[in-house]
């Protein structure tokens, strides 16, 4: 699906959100009734420092204007931008800073519903549809937290190595069902059905307390230690000294 | 105070002495120095052979700790818990087990509420052989942070280790209430190789250490506003800005927020045409901007905190 493709079937009584060099920034009326603030990354673009602290700034003026209504982040991104200036500037802060803004929004009541519909990578992924609470994908979308290639540098095994070892583990392979085996992605949308309708089905289910993330990926096989030995901790740190 | 520690060390623990450098330090000697002698408690210590499930399948070595230790001590006598990265164990990088136990730790911190969380980062970022599990992980960490600074807890980052605290370590840091560093403590996202790599040697040359450390390094995040303190490559002074930064970092919430929106909003009007950190320096009105690299630890201090004020409610 074409981004406008994904907008009018998100949003059927039309939206003003505009595609800024690459930034979307907007919102639009949701099915059920009430607003979605919109934020987002197209057209493959890297997020770098000035990007960031646009979506950011749109991040607090929706909290500033007050409501209730969910935050959308759609994302189709290149990595972080990787840059001298961008690293000079202080990137780290101002990419914590924009995910820190979405998770302060979710608190806030304000649901933040990630929607992976292209390409992301690295810290751009952290910063954007990793930070929602609730992310989901369309058919085709292309997480990667590092392409093989480069995978293959660093590890110094070949593509062809890594591709075979990729068939008996989820965990460290790109792609969307490798990411979604650990518990990153909730679900994966049809693209048959009205994207709205989709979308008000996954804002009417109830809230589930905490980060699910980690239980997800151990249901699903892909992470078979993070959700106890998150838990295990936990409960050694609340025993009395 | 060093003293009266000293005194009450145990032997086994005194081994490392407080004037020791912290970058030269395993994670552990960190860990024993930094907290009151005979404090620390482990959570899942290596022990129990809690090693990464995924290693094996590239056939490489395991740790018993995973590189990361999570437990509980005393700091001048106040509970504090803690985790430690062991840059020397596969550069300190996130894995699944690795992150997992910082996890777990942060949403403990949040349902007490009372006893701050200090993170001795030493990190190249994501596990790759673990890629997708690591991200993830740095992704949970970064929520459950979050959580727990809206529950009125201090998270307290420091950073000064051979891995320094690149990518998704970077963005963790980004989200605690203050951040120590000292000269060694790079933060950055993209690592020099990384953006060679990608960018070409004409966008940054990984190998000119001087740019490295001056794009990156301890003494540019502090006088960028990047880091809240500047602290000598010893255990002593870690220890004494750690309780200094426990102290007086701030809260979290819509305010912080809005201030953190401006203050990097007004670095951005200010350096965004800057070519190299030397530019900025200047611009801050470092009076010999060119001595900062070969500067002393105090020296450096006493001109940081003319120039820059931390600011403690930005963050």
């Amino acid at each position: 699906m074409t981004l406008d493709d994904i907008l009018a079937s998100l949003f059927l009584e039309g939206h003003d959100i505009r595609n800024n060099d690459g930034l979307l920034l907007g919102s639009g009326p949701l099915k059920g009734g009430g607003r979605a603030e919109v934020i987002g990354v197209a057209d493959r673009t890297a997020v770098g420092v000035d990007d960031a602290i646009r979506l950011s700034g749109q991040v607090l003026a929706a909290l500033e204007r007050g409501g209730d209504g969910p935050i959308l982040v759609l994302v189709d991104s290149d990595s972080q931008r990787m840059s001298k200036r961008d690293e000079l500037l202080g990137l780290n802060e101002f990419l914590a800073h924009l995910a820190k803004c979405l998770i302060y929004a979710d608190m806030q009541g304000r649901h933040t519903v990630g929607l992976l519909y292209g390409h992301t990578a690295a810290g751009a992924f952290i910063a954007t549809a990793l930070a929602t609470r609730t992310l989901v994908a369309l058919p085709g979308a292309e997480p990667e937290v590092m392409d093989l290639p480069s995978m293959s540098k660093v590890t110094k095994l070949s593509i062809e190595v890594l591709k075979e070892k990729a068939k008996s583990t989820p965990v460290f392979a790109p792609g969307l069902d490798n990411l979604a085996q650990t518990g990153a992605v909730l679900a994966t949308w049809d693209e048959k059905i009205s994207l709205a309708d989709q979308l008000q089905a996954l804002l009417g289910n109830d809230r589930q307390g905490g980060d699910q993330r980690d239980r997800l990926g151990k249901a699903r096989g892909g992470r078979p230690k993070a959700a106890d030995m998150a838990e295990r901790v936990y409960d050694l740190a609340l025993q009395p000294e | 105070m060093s003293a009266l520690l000293t005194e009450t060390e145990d032997k086994p623990q005194t081994a490392w002495d407080d004037a020791a450098s912290w970058y030269e330090a395993s994670a552990r000697q960190r860990v024993r120095s930094l907290l009151d002698a005979g404090s620390f408690k482990e959570f899942i210590g290596p022990e129990q052979r809690e090693v990464s499930p995924h290693l094996r399948v590239f056939e490489l070595p395991e740790q018993f700790d995973d590189g990361m230790i999570v437990g509980r001590g005393r700091l001048s006598g106040e509970p504090a818990f803690i985790a430690a990265q062991e840059g020397r164990f596969m550069g300190g990088a996130f894995g699944e087990v690795h992150g997992a136990k910082l996890t777990g730790l942060l949403r403990a911190a949040r349902y007490v509420k009372s006893i701050p969380v200090l993170i001795l980062f030493d990190t190249g970022g994501v596990r790759l052989q673990e890629a997708n599990a690591g991200e993830l992980a740095i992704a949970e960490i970064m929520r459950a942070l979050i959580e727990a600074r809206m529950a009125g807890v201090k998270v307290v980052g420091l950073i000064g280790g051979r891995a320094g605290c690149y990518g998704g370590g970077g963005l963790i840091a980004g989200c605690c209430s203050a951040l120590a560093v000292s000269e060694q403590g790079r933060i950055s996202v993209s690592g020099p190789e990384v953006i060679e790599t990608n960018r070409g040697v004409e966008e940054f040359d990984s190998k000119d250490r001087a740019l490295v450390w001056r794009t990156m390094g301890g003494k540019h995040r502090r006088l960028l506003g990047g880091a809240d303190a500047f602290t000598s490559d010893t255990i002593q002074s870690f220890r004494d800005i750690a309780l200094h930064l426990i102290r007086s970092a701030p809260g979290f919430g819509m305010d912080v927020l809005k201030a953190e929106q401006a203050r990097l909003g007004e670095r951005l009007e200010r350096f965004s045409s800057c070519a190299d950190a030397l530019d900025i320096w200047k611009a801050e009105g470092v009076p010999d901007a060119e001595a900062v690299p070969a500067m002393p630890a105090e020296d450096f201090i006493a001109v940081a905190n003319k120039v820059r004020e931390p600011r403690y409610d930005a963050r």
